[in-house]
């Protein structure tokens, strides 16, 4: 049984991350006037898939040791496109997805190349072209509107039989197809080598711009996954700098409460996407214990700080104090 | 082809870093099944000889040939691709990484172009067997291994490489006695089943048992090649320094120091790592540290230091009972203690920051008024350390990193002597640093002693302990189970009394989990 342990102290970030958000969940569910109904579950997953994709995106570049300011605008950009392209007959709304998905890649690579060939820090790089991101945004959808194939936004954010939400079906998807094969690549394992230790896996012969090419574009793809599903949830597109900011700040959250290490090479995605349920939630509790709504950024940033000291209280246990430090 | 034709060859390689020539003229030839003992001082081009051969830096002139065919290695990755694996003294592991993932790292195994993890395990059981190593889980992440399990997980991970040229620069000095001879049965082996060897060591004996031949480094040119067994000890070691090799030593005092202890320890016990430890050590004392790497040694000085929580038992200095909170409450005045800290790369130093910042870090207080800091008084006690210690730079305002290593031991003990310690703990202060350096430390140490400094000293060299100490405190699995004194202090007692209890393995830390 030796094994189980190393997977467990591998795991622990992801766990404690899968465990509060049970918790909270359990007590949202259990609270609310509807019980714990197909639509409550529906709404919170629409609401909770869309940051779990933009944390999905932040998790790569972070197990890299950067950081994504632009991811929240990568999610607006797509959107805006979305709500322009998406329309139409199977074909056109098809080459529509295609698009927006390809413009999510683009913009990922990018700001690999700017940060691997130019060598500028992620953070500066990445604050830069999210701007120019919501830039272009804004010009492609100047006022909010347009539209969307309801028929593909409909089947993809509702329930199938038996309760599920699709947009978990979607999200799960997701993870199967991009992160699960990623993880298990060595291109995955080239990522948390950067992360954990550049100067070493240089040394060990590990292709780094490659794999650090990969998180960015990767991480783009995510974020239009994220515009996309936004499109279909809300059947419109609004180039709006806030939601853009509140899901790249609210992403950086949700991989810290999910267990990944800001400092790189530790973590999984699976980790933020739990990550982002438990913040998803918090809104949500405060809601079904009818707090007054002035109320909800207060309780957000004292629970958000309560569940970020719950991922450091290891710390408590460190008897060397330069352990402290690592 | 040419019978004789060696598996490596270097021609007229040269190297400059910035107008600074690190290796110029340099010849090498390397043959399968022998192992090449590179000797030279630091700063005789070593290092920058296998960064070369490793892909790691380009030479700027002359030539590589492999099997008799010029080749040239752009990357590490290239030199990997021709079979050249290379041991850094600086480890090459990632730290939030499993052992398994570390050693197959460069190509590991897949399927449907994914890694497969069952193959990658075995493959790393594997290279751990080959590399004497078995007791080391494949699935344990590296950053909880201790130091010298870890090197022992670089050597697995070389071999797992199945490489044609092994190169090992300092790759023991990390390794506990056990671990050393476990290391060495395989390098013989491998010498035996046909690789060509590199072995870069400080450690004579070592190069003693092991070589075949011998390429001696002096200034960044070749001295000499010959066959081990050819030159003795003393005429090698003039040919390394290309001095008198005497007097390393300073004499010791000829009576034991009498009168108040200034560091009192009783019944200091940390976790299961320091069990039940007392000892004194008086003013004018270099109280050495002995035993295996790894007895807790590190962890005595650093709850010494106040680094440790959760530390029972009573520490006193000059005979009141004081427990430092903390290297800044164990610097301070009443106790006034200083610990070399044993990486200087990462706790000693902080490497982009001058050499002037760097060393006058711990005393600032002193040199601030009303927390300005003294440009004056700062300079004329840079300039005092600078003078004291011999320390080479070029200016005082470039980063200490681009300093030799011996230079940048100096500047790591300077900026302790700046708060004028009246307790010196030291923490292996010389491994890795040039003979030169390491007799100008001794010297220092003597007479900080005799200026009345109490020193503690532990050192993985059982040389320096015999050559230094007064006392010796041999530590075995956290406890002291010897104390051996002046004529006493002989090699032989030493490792006896280092293995007297429980030999065989001793060391099963690759299953201890931190934290």
């Amino acid at each position: 049984m030796g094994d189980f342990r190393y997977w467990l102290a591998e795991n622990k970030g992801t766990l404690l991350a899968v465990a509060v958000f049970v918790i909270m969940f359990g007590i949202y569910a259990g609270n609310h006037s509807a019980g714990f109904s197909g639509m409550v579950v529906t709404t919170a997953a629409n609401k909770g898939v869309l940051l779990a994709l933009v944390a999905m995106a932040q998790t790569l570049v972070v197990l890299t040791a950067g950081i994504d300011l632009s991811v929240g605008m990568v999610f607006v950009l797509a959107n805006c496109l979305a709500s322009q392209l998406v329309v139409g007959d199977a074909l056109e709304t098809t080459f529509g997805v295609v698009v927006v998905l390809l413009a999510g890649v683009l913009c990922g690579a990018l700001n690999g190349i700017i940060v691997i060939y130019g060598r500028l820090q992620p953070i500066v790089t990445t604050l830069a072209t999210g701007a120019m991101f919501y830039g272009i945004a804004l010009w492609l959808r100047p006022i909010p509107g347009g539209d969307v194939n309801s028929d593909l936004a409909d089947a993809l954010t509702e329930q199938l039989p038996g309760g599920i939400p699709t947009s978990l079906v979607v999200l799960l998807g997701i993870v199967l197809v991009v992160w699960v094969p990623l993880r298990r690549s060595e291109i995955g394992r080239a990522i948390y080598a950067i992360g954990s230790s550049e100067p070493a896996a240089y040394m060990s012969g590990v292709n780094i711009d490659r794999a650090r090419l990969t998180a960015y574009v990767v991480s783009g793809l995510l974020s239009a996954c994220g515009g996309l599903m936004l499109t279909f949830i809300t059947y419109s597109g609004e180039a709006s700098a806030t939601i853009g900011g509140s899901y790249t700040l609210n992403s950086i959250a949700a991989v810290v409460i999910g267990g990944v290490s800001l400092f790189g090479g530790a973590g999984s995605a699976i980790g933020a996407i739990f990550g982002a349920f438990v913040l998803r939630t918090i809104g949500d509790l405060l809601f079904v214990f009818d707090f007054d709504p002035l109320w909800q950024p207060l309780f957000q940033g004292v629970i958000l700080l309560g569940a970020v000291t719950l991922g450091s209280l290891r710390l408590l246990n460190v008897k060397n104090r330069l352990d402290l430090f690592g | 082809m040419d019978a004789n034709m060696p598996l490596f060859q270097m021609q007229g390689v040269a190297k400059s870093y910035g107008g600074v020539r690190a290796l110029e003229e340099a010849h090498l030839r390397v043959e399968t099944g022998r192992i090449h003992a590179v000797l030279g001082e630091n700063g005789a081009g070593k290092s920058t000889l296998i960064k070369i051969m490793s892909g790691v830096v380009q030479a700027d002139a002359g030539q590589m040939m492999l099997d008799g065919a010029k080749i040239v290695f752009p990357s590490p990755k290239a030199a990997n691709a021709a079979g050249i694996a290379c041991i850094f003294q600086e480890l090459s592991l990632i730290p939030d990484l499993s052992v398994a993932d570390n050693i197959a790292i460069a190509n590991p195994p897949r399927r449907f172009g994914l890694i497969d993890r069952k193959a990658q395990r075995r493959f790393a059981e594997e290279a751990l067997a080959r590399a004497g190593a078995e007791d080391i889980h494949p699935l344990a992440q590296v950053k909880d291994l201790p130091l010298s399990r870890r090197q022992m997980v670089e050597i697995a991970k070389a071999l797992a490489r199945h490489p044609r040229i092994l190169i090992l620069d300092e790759a023991t000095s990390a390794l506990t006695a056990g671990d050393v001879a476990k290391v060495f049965a395989v390098l013989k082996r491998l010498r035996d089943e046909g690789l060509a060897l590199l072995y870069i060591s400080h450690r004579m004996q070592e190069i003693d048992e092991l070589a075949d031949d011998c390429s001696v480094f002096r200034n960044g040119r070749h001295v000499a090649s010959y066959q081990a067994g050819t030159k003795s000890r003393n005429d090698v070691v003039e040919m390394m320094i290309g001095r008198e090799y005497s007097h390393v030593f300073p004499p010791k005092p000829e009576a034991a120091k009498t009168g108040a202890p200034a560091l009192e320890v009783a019944g200091l016990n940390w976790t299961h790592r320091l069990n039940n430890i007392s000892f004194a050590a008086r003013p004018g004392e270099i109280v050495g540290l002995g035993g295996l790497d790894g007895q807790g040694q590190r962890e005595l000085l650093l709850a010494l230091f106040g680094v440790l929580r959760g530390v029972s038992g009573d520490i006193a200095v000059n005979g009141v009972v004081r427990h430092a909170r903390g290297p800044r409450s164990a610097k301070a005045v009443p106790s006034a203690m200083a610990l070399i800290p044993e990486g200087r790369k990462t706790e000693g130093l902080m490497l982009p920051m001058s050499v002037r910042d760097n060393l006058t870090l711990p005393a600032l207080d002193s040199l601030a008024r009303f927390g300005i800091i003294d440009r004056d008084r700062e300079q004329t006690a840079v300039d005092m350390m600078v003078k004291l210690l011999a320390i080479k730079a070029a200016n005082l305002d470039i980063p200490v990193g681009a300093l030799s290593g011996g230079n940048q031991q100096k500047v790591v003990i300077a900026k302790w002597l700046m708060i004028a310690p009246r307790i010196i703990l030291l923490n292996d202060p010389t491994r890795g640093i040039d003979v030169g350096t390491k007799q100008e430390i001794y010297q220092l140490l003597r007479k900080l002693a005799d200026d009345g400094a109490t020193i503690l000293f532990y050192s993985t060299d059982y040389d320096e302990l015999i050559g230094c100490c007064d006392r010796v405190l041999v530590m075995y699995d956290g406890a002291i189970v010897r104390e051996l004194k002046g004529a006493d202090i002989t090699e032989h007692a030493l490792v006896s009394s280092a293995f007297s209890i429980g030999s065989g393995c001793m060391d099963q830390t690759g299953e201890r989990q931190v934290g």
